[in-house]
């Protein structure tokens, strides 16, 4: 069973019915037993960076998302993957789970912000199971972003610079899109994330 | 880079998507949920679902509506129409909304645009204008079109950004329903006005309309609504039409 990490931050409808749609079984929490009994771990959110830890504090799941993330499957979305990094800039500086290394910055373009619409993928050649999502248009919707080491990213895109779009540390996956927004290919790539962690 | 967004917009009366204009002759097409799907699998790029019921007890339909796209739709949606409170936007976006759409109650109460995107996010609100040209420039219209507010519709514009709306809807009341193509100088002066997305609508009757906009303004996304219903034509011939003129859409 599929958890999805209910902690306030933006609905997560899409989210759920999009692992359903995979045939999978999902519960949306954010009650320790149930989180620890889960197959694997979703981290959604919507909002800012700041007020995401907070209620990630106040529900006292920070050590336990951390520990859990050490032995699960493990994927954060929008917001939720921009939280797996060591701090957060939106505001005042924040501290992250520090999942991942890096720093979570406003996107540096003159192009308008947010980043909002269909972008393109460019895959890291280190990462061939998603090889097949070049050039894959997928459905953003953000302002700021992941600077983090070239070794933990699958895939970027472009806005005026190079974007953050898919991470990867083990079994820790990151994914800046919204997966459950970008169509067929959304699906599938929640389908070869599901598939990567279970080899 | 970013691609130009095609969008179908349904208007919806009491559950169901209906055609027709200023809200007479109004005629039934059929299920929104199920013509939303048909657009999302022809390479709408989002959806948005303009609510004209008039009665609250209708209003509730839309509800389940936006409940049952939230499930079968994997694209962005928005709706709109009716939106009066901060109660209205939370029911939508609960119910499984991505954005929702405030048009008249921003003239009325800017402060609800505010209020909303401070507690929802910017992302998830969009600001609905619809503008008619007068000899002083174009003004913001209400009621469907028909009413002047008397305000200037590109200070306006640059009012509901700096109040937090994430997105502009703009409709040219001028071009709405005479499908002869976009508003072109009223698009490119919102857009010049803001730093925010817009989304051009009114005026569209053949895909060429979307190429034209696209070409000569910055917009990034074009809405419609008739010249999909009935499949007078499809989003993936719209598409079709932009590739041919070099115009970068999310090809599917």
């Amino acid at each position: 069973m599929i958890a999805i990490v209910d902690y306030g931050m933006g609905n997560v409808l899409s989210v759920r019915h999009a692992f359903e749609h995979l045939n999978q079984t999902v519960i949306v929490t954010d009650k320790p037993e149930e989180l620890r009994k889960a197959s694997h771990i979703i981290l959604p959110g919507v909002g800012s960076f700041q007020a995401a830890m907070e209620e990630i504090h106040a529900r006292n799941l920070y050590d336990l998302l951390i520990e859990l993330a050490q032995t699960k499957p493990f994927l954060g979305i929008c917001l939720g993957m921009q939280l797996l990094f060591t701090e957060g800039t939106e505001g005042k500086h924040t501290e992250g789970l520090d999942l991942i290394p890096g720093t979570i910055r406003k996107i540096k373009t003159d192009y308008i912000l947010p980043h909002v619409g269909w972008n393109q993928l460019m895959i890291s050649n280190q990462h061939k199971a998603f090889k097949q999502y070049e050039q894959a248009f997928v459905y953003f919707v953000h302002t700021y972003q992941a600077e983090t080491d070239d070794k933990y990213i699958v895939a970027k895109s472009t806005y005026g610079e190079d974007i953050t779009a898919i991470v990867r540390k083990d079994n820790i996956f990151g994914i800046q899109f919204h997966p459950e927004k970008s169509a067929k290919i959304g699906s599938s790539i929640i389908q070869t994330f599901l598939n990567e962690v279970t080899k | 880079m970013i691609a130009k967004r095609i969008i179908p917009c349904l208007d919806v009366k009491d559950g169901k998507v209906v055609k027709g204009v200023n809200f007479v002759g109004l005629r039934e097409l059929g299920d929104p949920v199920n013509m939303a799907k048909r657009y999302s699998e022809q390479g709408a790029d989002e959806i948005v679902f303009l609510d004209i019921s008039a009665t609250n007890e209708a209003r509730q339909t839309i509800v389940d509506m936006v409940e049952r796209t939230a499930k079968n739709i994997h694209v962005p949606f928005t709706v709109g129409g009716g939106v009066r409170s901060i109660e209205d936007v939370n029911r939508l976006l609960q119910a499984g909304a991505d954005k929702v759409g405030i048009n008249s109650a921003a003239v009325h109460s800017p402060d609800l645009v505010k209020e909303a995107s401070h507690r929802f996010g910017n992302q998830c609100i969009v600001v609905a204008i619809d503008a008619k040209k007068f000899d002083d420039g174009w003004h913001v219209m209400t009621h469907g079109g028909r009413k002047d507010a008397g305000i200037d519709a590109i200070e306006w514009a640059k009012k509901v950004e700096s109040l937090g709306a994430g997105e502009i809807l703009l409709t040219s009341v001028d071009a709405d329903g005479v499908k002869t193509g976009f508003d072109i100088p009223l698009t490119q002066a919102i857009v010049d006005a803001v730093r925010i997305p817009v989304i051009a609508s009114g005026g569209v009757g053949h895909p060429d309309h979307f190429t034209e906009v696209f070409q000569k303004t910055d917009v990034s996304a074009g809405l419609a609504a008739s010249i999909f219903h009935e499949d007078t034509y499809t989003v993936k011939e719209v598409k079709d039409a932009c590739i041919k003129k070099g115009v970068l859409v999310r090809e599917t």
